[in-house]
């Protein structure tokens, strides 16, 4: 008997080996012979899963045939053939059209009395190919199945309503009480027995007698699928949670609690998680849970309870220990799995809270040479996060002997970690520019080159003592340098920096070295940097020598390297020349280019001129990579700071429009924003009048509309701050086509008529033509400079108006001569706010400690208008014309949040706000505001614009 | 934080060689992210260049969890979003791992997956259904698959007594060899 098994199962062996979809299809004709052959069938009912599983695509047409030609095999009663039957109907039920046709077939097969074991089966093949319109009349199966006493078909019955529950929801609502049931459902083990008994019983000789389930797992698709019913009902979620949760600590494990499931422990956790974040009121209640549960039997339990306390938004210190205790046991488990969840959780913990993660270090430090590379890499990144600067030697010497093991990937997370590292601990520069220069010289693909070249990079901008040192290491990666970008970009750095080096001579020999050796890319970028050296090295040896390469230059047989080469060597004569073309590193404001681009592609008539490029700000190298680096800093942190010395070498004036500019972006994203900042100084520069007023403080974010848009005449208004004047830019559109408006002016009157403010200038438009915006200006100067005044101003525009002629484009002569016609418009606050500059900070709070309680004012206000929490925040940073940081414009809960906001006032007086403010919709919100400066009364003033 | 029951976008089984022997994405349209065969072929090539040499359990790749575990010839993936509980994917692992190995009795390798390729698929459908963990209990698995009867309607009769003649056949000859020896 043995030996013909063996035959007959060779015959069947390779048969999945090759395997060709058209022979399947034509093979399906045995499921049309009768009698049906149940082990012949089932081979190809496999053999058609297999194709599937093997991603073999199946057209519709295809797929409808074979799944009516399956479902013949109904007729046969053989339990084996029955079960594949249903898997088939189910994965082609997503393929093939019409199948709503065989319910009837299923329906049958998930009655009570049919077989236990593809009952299940029934159930879920049957929601796979009903829609919700046919929910109604399976309801009555469905709901008997959810509570019945075998947990698979209990568990089908609820997996397969979840899967439904999208489409169905009105229907499966109503179901809420069978989940409820099942969920408290007595422990599988007392009843499975029982029902096998049962079904042995009374279907005779089954020889299917289901495995009773220890997992239980049944409460956790019942609970689930609560969940999805019940969601939107904070409360019942919360009752949920109270009664599954177990009597209270140290029950768990206990005989008495309902739930019995580990995973149905994770959805609960996941739910306290949420109201806990979304209901300050509850998070003592929730929390005290959560903490339980970190004493739960099973890993799965106590890891997610972790988990979710290290997840908390504003998760305290004290809070976080018990988390953070009782990861320590997985740090050092024997399983993978477990070492790497942990080691996850803490690296993603690290980033908001270091020190609460610094008492793993220990452990942490023995999984950097985990066989596991992914838990490797976690721990030493999170290491270098929370370590302090007495351990990044032996770290790094830990890292040294690892990096060769890792992939790329690994290694650019390792070198972005200790790139932070350099910019946080400076006096370790020596040993992280050692490391660095070290990988560079390892095996590696761009990514990772990349990394490393760019962290070499930030310690040549920010630490200037190992400026020469990094110098000289990137000198000799060009030296054998595979990627012609970094080559490029190397270049350029050696010609930026190489000059103010003490002895700039050393790299000239690098530099043109490349000249001889490499492809025409480099060379040119070469020859570029050569140049900077001879354009900016005082000596006059450095530059006759410099001459002397670039002569060599021009036999190049590259266009670009000898046209670049003759250009230098040009400009190598002609001082002013190289002042303009190499020195000046100035660039124009890409995003106001773009914007203006876009505007004169989109504009007909302005296409008729040349684009007129001197309306682009431009701004140094330094203000656009504050610009680029500015989301970086914020991650980094330290950044920020270096950032701001680099910035304060240049003049005051720009360092004033560029952190203006900085700041805006992050207010107000729209790019109208941005450009029109970045136009205001120069335009004002250019009005001789407003000379003597200085330099620009601020100006107002956008401009206040003081007219409906479709009035005759669109007025607007800006508002200037300079350090005793204050300009009212009043930008005036003409919107009839018939006329000509001259010498437009407007009236200002302060109300109440205020003695401290002096009208000292009115500069009118001369001549406003159909469509075409023109600015007026009214100035005042504050007489006493302490003060800093506040009011109401209605406003008049006054005009001459002349007929004009669109046909012609002749104005007439003689118009409404000498007579002005006035048109009112809406009136002018001026705010609290308007003194403000809107300063961006990277560190609110130690900024806020340094200011310390001795500037600062306390205030509470009602404010019983406001419908939400974000419209205050949004009035507030309005008002106070303020910067908000760290994200804290908009609300995360409805009913509590602190707002946080930076700025500069008039003259550089530091300011910072804190406000705290709860939500309730019977008495709107409620707001403590606290406001330090370095000045007092400046405090005071800006609370006293909140009334 | 996922707050529903789907927890497992994908299983995959690959041989030695990083071809596919049976590979399963859940979710229709919305829930799949890997929807079509192409993309699902280079994730699985690049999932096992990632882990055919090393020996770890677990990995962070394209943005997912994957629990995973070879035995000779043969790789078990599962994946899971890249926030989901470890534990849990890995739970869901061994139960199928455990189900399957019970199958085959112990011999987890390629050729004994294919010869028994109807009973780890039914195996694989009671573990997980559409993305949700139905049975984390391998035996209780591995009691609801169904075994093709040997029963003896399916040959003919007279088939089967030409075996058997044979059979008997057979034995009398070694017999008869044995004495003779």
């Amino acid at each position: 008997m043995n030996v013909s098994k063996k035959d007959e199962d060779s015959g069947n062996l390779g048969i999945f080996y090759h395997l060709d979809k058209t022979t399947v299809l034509q093979e399906a004709r045995v499921f049309n012979e009768s009698p049906i052959i149940p082990r012949k069938c089932r081979l190809l009912l496999t053999k058609i899963i297999y194709l599937l599983y093997l991603g073999e695509p199946l057209g519709t047409k295809e797929a409808t045939e074979l799944f009516f030609s399956v479902t013949k095999l109904f007729q046969s009663k053989d339990i084996a053939l029955r079960q594949m039957v249903y898997l088939v109907i189910k994965e082609l039920s997503t393929i093939a059209e019409d199948v709503i046709m065989v319910t009837s077939s299923l329906m049958k097969d998930m009655q009570p009395k049919s077989e236990v074991i593809y009952r299940a089966n029934a159930i879920r093949a049957l929601c796979k190919i009903i829609d919700a319109s046919m929910l109604p009349s399976v309801e009555r199966f469905l709901k008997a199945a959810i509570i019945d006493k075998t947990p698979s078909i209990s568990s089908a019955a609820l997996v397969s309503s979840y899967h439904l529950f999208p489409a169905g929801k009105d229907v499966i609502r109503r179901w809420a009480n069978e989940v409820h049931e099942a969920i408290n459902s007595k422990p599988a083990s007392l009843v499975g027995s029982a029902s096998s008994y049962l079904t042995s019983f009374s279907t005779g000789a089954s020889s299917y007698a289901t495995q009773p389930s220890t997992s239980n797992i049944n409460q956790y698709h019942a609970l689930g699928l609560l969940y999805l019913i019940r969601q939107h009902d904070r409360m019942a979620v919360t009752k949920v949670i109270q009664q599954l949760a177990g009597g209270g600590r140290g029950g768990f494990g206990s005989s008495s609690n309902v739930l019995r499931n580990p995973f149905s422990y994770c959805l609960l956790i996941r739910y306290a998680a949420k109201i806990l974040d979304e209901d300050p009121n509850s998070r003592q209640q929730m929390y005290e849970l959560l903490e339980a549960w970190l004493r739960h039997k099973s890993d799965i339990v106590n890891f997610e309870a972790a988990k979710a306390i290290c997840h908390i938004k504003d998760v305290t210190a004290k809070e976080l220990y018990p988390a953070i205790n009782g990861k320590f046991v997985f740090l050092s488990s024997p399983k993978p799995t477990q070492r790497f969840a942990a080691i996850r959780t803490l690296n993603k913990l690290a980033m908001t809270h270091p020190t609460a993660v610094q008492p793993c270090n220990l452990d942490m430090e023995n999984l950097i040479t985990d066989q596991n590379r992914s838990v490797a890499t976690f721990a030493i990144t999170t290491l270098l996060k929370t370590g302090n600067e007495a351990s990044v030697d032996r770290l790094m010497k830990q890292i040294t002997g690892f990096m060769s093991e890792i992939s790329d990937e690994f290694k650019v997370i390792v070198v972005d970690a200790i790139r932070s590292l350099c910019l946080k601990f400076p006096s370790k520069q020596a040993v992280m520019l050692n490391f660095l220069s070290g990988v560079l010289r390892d095996e590696g693909g761009y990514e990772f080159k990349r990394a490393v070249v760019e962290a070499i990079f930030d310690l040549v901008k920010f630490i200037p003592e190992c400026k020469e040192a990094a110098l000289a290491h990137l000198c000799e990666f060009i030296e054998d340098c595979e990627f012609t970008k970094l080559s490029v970009r190397v270049l350029h750095l050696l010609g930026v920096e190489g000059p103010k080096t003490a002895t700039p001579t050393k790299y000239i020999r690098y530099i043109y070295n490349r000249v001889i050796l490499e492809n025409s890319i480099v060379r040119a970028a070469a020859v570029s940097s050569l140049a900077k050296f001879g354009v900016s090295v005082g000596d006059v040896e450095v530059k006759k020598s410099i001459k002397v390469l670039l002569t060599r230059c021009l036999d190049d047989n590259d266009d670009e390297v000898r046209d670049r080469a003759t250009l230098y060597l040009k400009l190598l004569e002609d001082e002013a020349g190289a002042e303009k073309y190499v020195k000046d590193d100035s660039t124009y404001s890409l995003s106001a280019l773009e914007e203006q681009l876009v505007q004169y592609v989109s504009t007909l008539e302005a296409t008729e001129k040349p684009f007129d490029l001197s309306a682009i700000p431009k701004i140094t190298k330094a203000q656009a990579e504050a610009e680029n680096t500015r989301p970086r800093s914020i991650d980094l942190n330290t950044t920020s700071q270096t950032l701001g010395s680099v910035s304060a070498t240049i003049t005051p004036h720009v360092v004033n429009t560029s952190i203006s500019t900085a700041s805006r972006d992050v207010t107000t994203p729209t790019p109208t924003g941005l450009v029109q900042q970045h136009s205001y100084a120069p335009k004002l520069a250019a009005i001789p009048e407003f000379a003597s007023y200085g330099e620009l403080f601020t100006s107002s974010n956008k401009p206040i509309e003081l007219t409906e848009s479709e009035t005759e005449y669109v007025v607007s208004c800006v508002k200037h701050i300079f350090k005793e004047h204050i300009i009212f830019q009043f930008n005036i559109t003409n919107t009839l086509n018939d006329t000509l408006l001259e010498n437009a002016s407007v009236v200002m009157q302060p109300e109440p008529d205020d003695v401290s403010l002096e009208e000292v200038l009115v500069l009118p438009a001369p001549k406003l033509a159909y469509d075409q915006p023109a600015s007026a200006y009214v100035v005042y100067k504050r007489i006493n400079p302490e003060e800093y005044v506040l009011g109401s101003f209605s406003n008049t525009l006054k005009y001459i108006v002349k007929e004009f002629d669109p046909t012609t484009g002749k104005a007439e002569e003689q118009g409404y001569e000498d007579e002005y016609q006035a048109f009112q418009v809406e009136d002018i606050d001026l705010l609290a706010g308007d003194y403000v500059l809107p300063t961006y900070l990277s560190d609110f709070i130690t900024a806020w400690d340094q200011l310390g309680e001795d500037g600062q004012v306390v205030e509470t206000f009602a404010l019983t208008a406001m419908s939400s929490l974000q419209d205050a925040c949004t009035k507030l940073i309005s008002l106070l014309g303020m910067s908000d940081v760290e994200n804290t414009a908009t609300p995360q809960y409805t009913s509590l949040h602190t707002l946080l906001l930076s700025g500069t006032f008039l003259g550089g007086i530091k300011v910072l706000a804190k406000s705290r403010m709860t939500y309730a919709p019977s008495s709107g919100v409620t707001m403590e505001l606290k406001v330090r400066s370095q000045d007092i009364e400046i405090s005071r003033f800006m609370i006293g614009a909140i009334a | 934080v996922n707050l529903t029951l789907y927890t497992t976008t994908a299983v995959i089984l690959l041989d030695g060689d990083g071809n596919r022997i049976l590979s399963k994405y859940y979710g229709g349209t919305g829930r799949n992210v890997y929807p079509s065969a192409k993309v699902q072929k280079t994730f699985e090539k690049g999932l096992f260049e990632k882990t055919r040499r090393a020996n770890g359990e677990i990995i962070l790749y394209d943005n997912h969890v994957i629990l995973y575990r070879n035995n000779i010839d043969v790789f078990f993936y599962v994946v899971g979003s890249a926030e989901e509980n470890e534990l849990i994917l890995s739970s869901i692992l061994n139960a199928f791992y455990e189900a399957v190995s019970s199958i085959l009795r112990q011999q987890v390798e390629k050729r004994a997956i294919l010869d028994n390729l109807d009973l780890v698929v039914l195996a694989l459908d009671e573990t997980i259904d559409d993305g949700i963990a139905l049975e984390t209990d391998a035996s209780v698995i591995v009691s609801r698959v169904s075994r093709p009867r040997t029963d003896t309607t399916d040959i003919p009769i007279t088939e089967q007594t030409l075996i058997q003649a044979y059979q008997t056949a057979k034995e009398r000859f070694a017999e008869r060899v044995f004495k003779g020896v």
